[in-house]
């Protein structure tokens, strides 16, 4: 079967059809999977908004299981696969390595996914997330998550070969695109993150058959994060790959130096994976020292990567601008740039989000002692929301309103309505967070039904402001809803009813490269606002040494 | 450009200004590294060294001699209220859904908590003063606390464990 390609129109870019039918099937199941996980977020925020308490019990931890997996899991996981097939074939101008193949791993991909679907509507996997053992669930619900882990590895290692056959059949000259590079280290992430999903699946697969006895549930714990903590780093990756992308094709960005930031992401291979350790902080099974080591991914080298990117991207940005004459000042270039620009708008939201809230507090709380007052409390939700949530799915909406456009080539049905939608999302998320992170400090635990315990022996006394920052988190959690449910409208609205994009260049606006390639750029913008952001984590890190100074002594 | 492949890429200087940067942010990882085992020297709260293997069976047993031990000085909604001697371990047991039983301590009195699981795993969470612990089936865990406030503090179990999971409440009473 030869391959088929076209050439696009807007960016010059070679396109192989089968790569952009996988990806448009990879997006089409992602939409499905955020508008599921959504719908049980209603539910979920609505019960443990005090006031509201909308579910029972059951419904409730159900709804909050559905909700954990088809965001965290599905939504993530089907979307990235679709950027692998971006970064790899399309950005490289080559064919996909194994087309039919491609095919078979995104079957396996739908099919373990209803199968967990089925399995927690029907009542038969009230587990959560982490299905903890010896917490039981039916055993079609862990065969949903092989065959879900199977089929995302096929997908990666489909990537794989096509950088193969792109290099044997020198579709490119030189060293890959940074895009590809970014991909390639989320990919290379994921290896290693679905290897541990095998590893702890397959036994308790066995074991809900009856055919092994029992799993040790340290050893669950251990190998179970292994996958759940590194499947966000994946995102983590993936995110940053799509920081680039939109930075290139809002405002024409080039990285001023492309070593540093592929340096950046090789410290991601080497050290990320090392977080998993940030959920055994408490546990009895490992001790001190291997919690010290590994919860700073060797020594910080990881946080380290990100706070290079954190610069790198906003100073690619700068130079971009200050090329195209915005030079005034320290922040010209950043008042003037596109910020009506739904892509540009996800990219800076998405930047800060991520930095400020969810990078900040997911270091200050994996700290081995500071965990002690953050573990499995509302500051674990608050941290991940800001990081997958603020941070990962902001940027791939932003990415969404250019794969509309130019993958599925069909205009957006408004694209001021998609700007609207970043915003809206971005704005609710923040208050969110910061609701259900500061309630967090009030001892106020996660995956609970009622932190009013009016069911229970003893009914424990709640801070009024408790109660206060759960109805903060309840009302940023409706915006963001609404900034949700747009995003879906917007999406399967343009899907269905937006123009045709024609094949003339300037159809779809994007950026055009800055000129004067060789000029030096100072970015005096960037650097105050890392030396902003060096300072908040500074003061946010010892407050929190401070309060768990406060706490009872324990060793 | 990120979509354009390059020649050279490892080969250009690196810009003064992210030098900078990364010189900087490097001290700062290593400062967030060494806050870790300093606090394990000279820190109040650091997460136990001391654990062993168990099985629910076993467990039981130890807590049930504890409780027998006593002194009980009290029933408090159907559990006993044990007043813990510093002298000798203390017990405790998560099942579900109840922590069992409820204790007595002192303040500035020095305990060895030891905690453990019947069944799933559990949180073991001292609200609202925020102090979380997990507790896992057959593993022993045990906590070397010291009470620095008085009062009624309870245990929240903040890890799910099936549908009974928001009735786990127990109790320690801080004279």
């Amino acid at each position: 079967m030869d391959a088929v390609f076209r050439t696009c129109a807007q960016t010059g870019l070679k396109v192989h059809n089968q790569a952009e039918r996988l990806i448009k099937v990879h997006a089409v199941a992602g939409v499905f999977a955020i508008l599921f996980g959504g719908i049980a977020a209603i539910l979920v925020l609505l019960t443990r908004w005090p006031a509201v308490h909308l579910l029972d019990p059951q419904s409730f931890y159900r709804a909050l299981t559905f909700h954990g997996i088809n965001m965290l899991i599905f939504w993530i996981i089907f979307f990235e696969i679709a950027v692998l097939y971006f970064a790899g074939p399309i950005v490289l101008g080559s064919r996909v390595a194994w087309p039919r193949v491609g095919w078979l791993g995104f079957l396996l991909m739908l099919a373990g996914s209803l199968l967990i679907d089925i399995a927690i509507l029907q009542g038969r996997a009230d587990v959560m997330m982490t299905s903890y053992a010896p917490l039981q669930a039916v055993s079609y619900f862990y065969l949903g998550w092989i065959l879900f882990a199977v089929g995302a590895l096929i997908g990666v290692l489909n990537f794989f070969a096509t950088l193969v056959v792109a290099r044997a059949e020198r579709t490119y000259q030189g060293s890959i695109p940074l895009v590809t590079f970014g991909a390639a280290t989320a990919a290379i992430i994921a290896v290693v993150t679905l290897a541990d999903g095998a590893i702890i699946y397959i036994p308790t697969w066995l074991w809900s058959l009856g055919i092994l006895p029992n799993i040790d549930p340290g050893m669950y714990r251990l190998v179970w994060w292994g996958l759940g903590h590194s499947s966000q780093q994946i995102n983590v990756s993936a995110m940053v790959t799509i920081w680039y992308l939109l930075a290139t094709l809002t405002v024409g960005a080039t990285p001023i130096n492309e070593k540093v930031c592929r340096s950046a992401f090789l410290l991601y291979i080497l050290f990320i994976n090392l977080a998993s350790a940030h959920h055994l902080l408490v546990d009895p099974q490992v001790s001190p020292a291997w919690k010290v080591w590994n919860t700073s991914y060797g020594m910080y080298l990881a946080v380290l990567a990100s706070m290079v990117h954190g610069m790198t991207v906003p100073a690619s940005v700068e130079v971009a601008q200050r090329k195209k004459g915005l030079s005034k000042g320290l922040f010209e270039w950043l008042a003037k740039a596109p910020w009506g620009n739904a892509g540009f708008a996800a990219l800076a939201l998405s930047l800060v989000l991520f930095g400020f809230i969810g990078g900040i507090t997911g270091v200050t709380f994996g700290a081995e002692q500071v965990n002690i007052i953050s573990h499995n409390t509302l500051r674990i939700t608050g941290h991940f929301h800001a990081t997958v949530v603020a941070g990962t799915t902001i940027a791939f909406m932003g990415l969404t309103y250019f794969v509309v456009p130019l993958i599925f080539r069909r205009q957006l049905i408004s694209p001021k309505l998609a700007t609207v939608q970043v915003y809206l999302f971005a704005i609710g998320m923040t208050i969110f967070i910061a609701g259900m992170t500061t309630a967090g400090s009030y001892a106020i635990p996660r995956r609970h039904w009622d932190v009013q315990f009016a069911t229970s022996i003893f009914q424990p006394p709640i801070e009024p402001a408790a109660f206060a920052f759960l109805g903060i988190m309840g009302v940023g959690g409706l915006f963001a809803l609404v900034g949700g449910a747009l995003y879906v409208l917007v999406t399967v609205g343009s899907l269905l009813f937006g123009r045709r994009v024609p094949d003339t260049p300037g159809a779809v606006a994007l950026a055009a490269l800055p000129q004067d390639r060789g000029q030096y750029v100072p970015i005096k913008g960037t650097t105050v606002l890392v030396f902003v952001f060096l300072a908040s984590f500074v003061i946010y890190y010892f407050l929190n040494w401070k309060w768990l100074a406060e706490i009872w002594l324990v060793k | 450009m990120s979509l354009q492949p390059l020649q050279g890429v490892w080969w250009k200087k690196v810009d003064r200004s992210e030098k900078v940067w990364i010189g900087i942010a490097l001290v700062w990882c290593l400062i967030l590294f060494a806050m870790m085992p300093l606090w394990h020297l000279k820190g109040g709260q650091n997460p136990s060294f001391e654990t062993y293997r168990t099985t629910p069976q076993q467990y039981l047993q130890k807590v049930e001699a504890f409780v027998e031990a006593g002194p009980k000085v009290a029933e408090e909604k159907g559990l006993p209220v044990i007043a813990a001697d510093p002298a000798k371990d203390v017990y405790m047991l998560g099942r579900l859904w109840q922590w069992y039983p409820a204790l007595k301590f002192k303040k500035g009195q020095t305990y060895r908590l030891h905690l453990s699981s019947m069944d799933l795993v559990h949180g073991f969470s001292l609200f609202p003063l925020n102090l979380n612990f997990m507790v896992l089936p057959g593993y022993e865990y045990v906590l070397t606390l010291t009470p620095t406030t008085t009062g009624e503090v309870f245990v929240v179990c903040n890890e799910f464990c099936g549908i009974g999971h928001h009735q786990m409440v127990g109790k320690i009473t801080v004279e």
